[in-house]
């Protein structure tokens, strides 16, 4: 499990950039631009697990999914961040993509840490220390329970 | 209760609730739906569901074809086909091809915001309409599917934030300077997940002027940014043939509480520039003059509207553009496009040496129209400076106001309007 670790406003284009905003929209054609303009590394090595740390206002700009889309596709546990953009945040909702708000794990975290996480407690340890995160209001886990959104939505039509 | 923010007031009325707080849950069904190009997206996640339940509401979304047009591809012609055939099959009311204009412009233009409503759409700019006192935000693709489908989600109520706007702004600096100098001041993450209230000496700006605020909301993070309905407001609409009594403004209760308070005297506020690759990373023009800009764009749903090309014209009369930058103009609208030809603004834009571009989206995301090249600087009246937007990582987007960009283009570099403009 590797840990990628940026910085403070990591904005959509830097995510995924917009020229291809209209042209690509399934996993497959996202993948390849997964964080193309910030980390040309990661598209070519991120692994099913890893997790992301971030500073502020993570997924700040637009409201294209395909960030979103793309770090669920290729398995990514958790992006942990000191705060997200809402827009961003609510996409991770709606596709199931697990968002942590912890400034205090973030600061004490540095390279080569270990991090266990524990979501159903809702605690993460980062290199011993143990930080809290507040579990979701139950309307909005019952989206991610479902799968999503669209399956949330499925099931809710069907029950008609 | 008495004490509610703008935010509170029309969550609890279109959550049927006497009140609400900051950080409850409420279930709303929005006025409408706005979805643009990326409604082919979204429709084909859903396209077994539509088949089968329908449309929820055929009168709630509202589509514009703005972001790639005319087609630049096979893939952008084939998505725009499938959105018009989406809209016929499922009679949807309200539907602009393109060439009509910018989704945000139009969802103003065409009054089909109104103060007092909710709407949703998958475009962060959403956040506009906040200029006419209506509540909007963005989301993404699949909430907007599950919207087609159901016509109501949930929101959390926000936060809220009064910024409160004093005294009257110097000549040659316009809302853009003052938007820039507030993202400047409060950071680009300074009002995440709040909703943001202008007060203050409002009545100053016209309507075109708090389209241009609130459309930057976004940028600071907020949820909405929202203006008070007032005698400018109510004009805007009658031109409209919009009467007041077709809508219910919400006006925040006076002892309402704030989050945060911000004051600004607007007298103390200079022509600014945001640099790259932040919009918060704002400095005052006179310390960043003179530097080489090879691409000047006016326009966008931020600065396309009439006023702002008006700026433009007025300082590129019977001059021409320096030959080591060039100009592009994107007017906002169908109906802007033809009053500023009425005007004779075009004539004086393109004798200048300007590029007048379909109104739409144009180069703001990168996508076709004024992409640049690796090492080039744009000086640009939209709204986002990150790297990458206008295509090229390897080049540089400087944010102004159109007084800063239109005298930009006659130098080649970046100019202060306040030694040209009266």
């Amino acid at each position: 499990m590797r840990i990628w670790q940026y910085g403070d406003n990591i904005n959509t284009d830097m995510l995924f950039p917009g020229k291809y905003t209209y042209t690509c929209s399934v996993a497959e054609e996202i993948i390849p631009h997964l964080l193309e303009d910030l980390d040309s590394n990661f598209a070519k090595q991120v692994q099913p697990g890893d997790i992301i740390f971030a500073g502020h206002n993570f997924g700040c700009g637009s409201s294209r999914e395909q960030p979103v889309l793309g770090l669920k596709a290729v398995g990514l546990k958790v992006v942990v961040a000191k705060s997200f953009a809402r827009i961003f945040y609510r996409a991770a909702i709606n596709q199931g993509l697990l968002l942590i708000e912890c400034e205090d794990a973030i600061n004490s975290y540095d390279a080569g840490d270990t991090v266990i996480l524990d979501e159903d407690a809702g605690k993460i340890v980062v290199d011993g220390d143990t930080f809290s995160f507040p579990k979701l209001p139950a309307e909005i886990l019952a989206i991610q329970d479902a799968g999503g959104l669209l399956a949330y939505t499925r099931k809710k039509l069907q029950g008609k | 209760m008495t004490d509610m923010t703008f935010a509170e007031k029309i969550l609890a009325k279109y959550g049927h609730q006497k009140s609400v707080e900051p950080n409850q849950i409420v279930t709303i069904k929005p006025d409408h739906l706005l979805t643009h190009d990326n409604t082919a997206a979204i429709i084909q996640k859903i396209q077994p569901e539509l088949q089968h339940y329908g449309l929820h509401n055929p009168n709630l979304p509202i589509i514009v074809l703005d972001h790639v047009i005319p087609a630049a591809s096979e893939k952008t012609a084939t998505n725009h086909k499938l959105v018009r055939e989406f809209v016929t099959t499922h009679h949807v009311k309200h539907f602009y091809d393109i060439g009509a204009g910018i989704c945000h412009q139009i969802v103003i233009e065409q009054g089909h915001a109104l103060p007092g409503m909710i709407l949703l759409g998958s475009d962060s700019h959403t956040c506009s309409y906040g200029a006419i006192g209506a509540f909007s935000t963005g989301i993404d693709r699949t909430e907007a599917a599950a919207l087609l489908l159901t016509g109501q989600t949930w929101l959390k109520v926000p936060r809220s934030i009064k910024m409160t706007l004093t005294d009257t702004l110097q000549k040659a600096v316009s809302a853009k300077d003052v938007i820039l100098h507030i993202i400047g001041d409060i950071s680009a993450s300074g009002a995440t997940y709040c909703s943001v209230e202008f007060h203050g000496d409002i009545n100053q700006f016209s309507v075109d002027d708090r389209f241009t605020i609130a459309n930057m909301g976004i940028e600071m993070g907020a949820k909405n940014a929202v203006f008070p309905v007032d005698t400018r407001t109510i004009q805007y609409l009658k031109e409209r043939k919009i009467a007041p009594k077709q809508y219910t403004s919400i006006e925040p209760d006076p002892d309402a509480k704030y989050a945060f308070q911000y004051e600004y005297d607007l007298s103390t506020i200079e022509p600014v520039v945001a640099l790259p690759h932040s919009v918060d990373n704002v400095k005052p023009v006179s310390e960043i003059e003179g530097l080489e800009i090879q691409q000047c764009l006016i326009g966008t749903c931020t600065n396309g509207r009439l006023s702002d090309l008006r700026i433009a014209a007025q300082i590129l009369e019977a001059k021409t553009v320096h030959p080591s930058t060039r100009l592009l103009v994107l007017p906002a609208s169908r109906q802007i496009y033809l009053d500023a030809m009425k005007e004779g603004i075009f004539d004086i834009l393109t004798q200048a040496g300007g590029v007048v571009l379909p109104p739409g989206c144009g180069p703001c995301l990168g996508a076709h129209q004024g992409v640049l090249a690796p090492g080039e600087r744009c000086l640009s009246t939209a709204n986002r400076n990150f790297k990458g937007r206008m295509g090229c990582k390897e080049a540089e987007i400087y944010l102004a106001s159109p007084a800063t960009v239109a005298c930009t283009a006659l130098y080649g570099k970046i100019t202060d309007p306040r030694s040209m403009v009266n």
